[in-house]
């Protein structure tokens, strides 16, 4: 039988970072920040963008958070709320580590 | 053509017809190219500098098998430097020892395996090669250990529908990312053997019922992809996401093409690369013109709220079934010919009673059939 593997869940503590087959990478062509994946391509908003680059592998989400809210002039409490979506949203599909 | 010419993302790069096995459902012409077609190296290099310009970002090393080109590691190596992400699209049999790895080193993005059954007897029995599931596996374990992200690709008909479970279990075992559940798109060598390779409803619903149920437990575990049986559907797929609007592909002779099966489209000329740039013919070739976009459309596409959501379906079954490249895909309900593909299911399960030794597999040497 397989071990099976765990659906990760988004905690302050996670340090999220990009699978190896999800990339971000700058396109000349079209002008903007692409995320390249096996099948798809994705072209995240300016707001997903900062999310995912923040996603190194060594920061929290919390510090992440924290981090944007200040570059936002945002109440923390509502970034948390998105960035915590949008990083569940997008590990449930594997194109986030967490 | 009204909207703005945009570039294409994506290209299916056909290296080769050959293949060491021989299903009979094979995306790849009935006449197949001999290696003496095929580009040299420099050619595809050239072909792969021009794509990147033009904006493609991801391309996909098929065939016949990819791996049979000795030059695969050159290749993958020159996308890799040129910033493409690069997918290698694998049957995983034969494939010598440290080339999984070399084509990891070389800078390749992801790795697609293909199983023609989750059971051994089944693959072995499809692809007609005897030994070819234990190949497979270990293929997949050694795109593993080099680290490399994993799809697994099950083609689905008759003879395997009833192992999608089993095909979702031999995914997660294998660690994969990655599930392509796909039934079979009958054009090429599938609708050769459409008769022998038909599931029936029953089953088709069946399967349905088991992909839907793992892809809401999986999720985040492994992703599920459900390619649906047209023969079943009510709205058709929106083919290459519309005839070349964002993909393309280039078979082994350099001819680019808007889908796989777009040559079996008699009044199209299709143009080789060579002849002229890729950028040329994207946006000039009267082959990519004639279906691009929805100035092409007649009713009931040309006013449906969803033409830009399936630019009309697939324009080879429309060719195929109706008998005409400008019709409504019949996988449609709003198709007039819609009721045709329930009749030719119904044909499928009452036509034949010959074993799947009937198939005619998937040889270069195989005398085309008369239609």
């Amino acid at each position: 039988m397989t071990a099976l593997r765990e659906r990760a869940i988004v905690s302050l503590r996670s340090a999220p970072s990009l699978p190896r087959h999800v990339r971000i990478q700058y396109d000349p062509v079209r002008l903007a920040f692409a995320v390249l994946s096996p099948e798809k391509v994705f072209w995240p908003n300016e707001i997903s963008l900062d999310i995912l680059r923040r996603c190194d592998g060594q920061s929290t989400v919390e510090c992440i958070i924290a981090d944007l809210a200040a570059d936002y002039d945002a109440d923390p409490q509502d970034v948390a709320d998105d960035v915590v979506a949008f990083l569940q949203e997008w590990s449930n599909k594997l194109l986030v580590k967490l | 053509m009204s909207a703005p010419l945009l570039p294409p993302i994506g290209m299916l790069a056909e290296l080769t017809h050959r293949c060491p096995l021989q299903c009979p459902y094979c995306s790849n012409p009935l006449e197949l190219l001999k290696a003496n077609r095929e580009l040299d190296t420099q050619t595809w290099l050239d072909l792969f500098s021009q794509a990147a310009d033009l904006g493609v970002l991801q391309v996909h090393l098929s065939g016949g098998e990819p791996t049979l080109r000795r030059d695969l590691e050159q290749l993958i190596a020159e996308l890799s430097a040129l910033g493409v992400y690069t997918n290698l699209i694998t049957a995983g049999v034969g494939v010598a020892e440290g080339r999984i790895e070399a084509f990891a080193e070389a800078g390749l993005d992801h790795l697609q395996l293909s199983f023609q059954g989750a059971r051994a007897v089944t693959t072995d029995r499809i692809g007609n090669h005897r030994g070819s599931h234990e190949k497979k596996l270990e293929t997949a374990h050694r795109a593993r250990a080099a680290g490399l992200p994993l799809t697994i690709n099950a083609p689905v008909h008759r003879h395997n529908i009833e192992e999608v479970q089993e095909f979702i279990d031999l995914a997660l075992s294998l660690g994969a990312e990655r599930l392509e559940i796909a039934n079979v798109q009958y054009a090429g060598w599938a609708l050769a053997n459409r008769d022998l390779l038909m599931p029936d409803r029953a089953a088709v619903d069946r399967q349905a019922d088991i992909v839907a149920a793992a892809q809401e437990q999986l999720a985040g575990i492994m992703n599920i992809d459900f390619v649906t049986p047209d023969y079943f559907a009510i709205y058709p797929k929106p083919c290459m996401g519309g005839w070349a609007r964002d993909a393309f592909m280039v078979a082994p002779d350099g001819t680019v093409l808007p889908c796989h099966a777009a040559h079996t489209i008699a009044s199209l000329r299709f143009e080789r690369f060579g002849d002229r740039s890729l950028a040329e013919i994207w946006a000039d070739s009267p082959a990519f013109n004639a279906f691009r976009g929805t100035e092409w459309m007649r009713e009931p596409c040309r006013s449906c709220e969803r033409r830009e959501v399936d630019w009309g379906g697939c324009r080879c079954q429309a060719l195929a079934i109706v008998g005409d490249a400008a019709a409504t895909d019949p996988a449609c309900i709003k198709s007039a010919a819609h009721s045709r593909m329930a009749t030719l299911v119904d044909e499928t399960q009452h036509s034949n009673t010959a074993g799947d030794d009937a198939f005619m597999y998937r040889r270069i040497t195989n005398p085309v059939p008369a239609d």
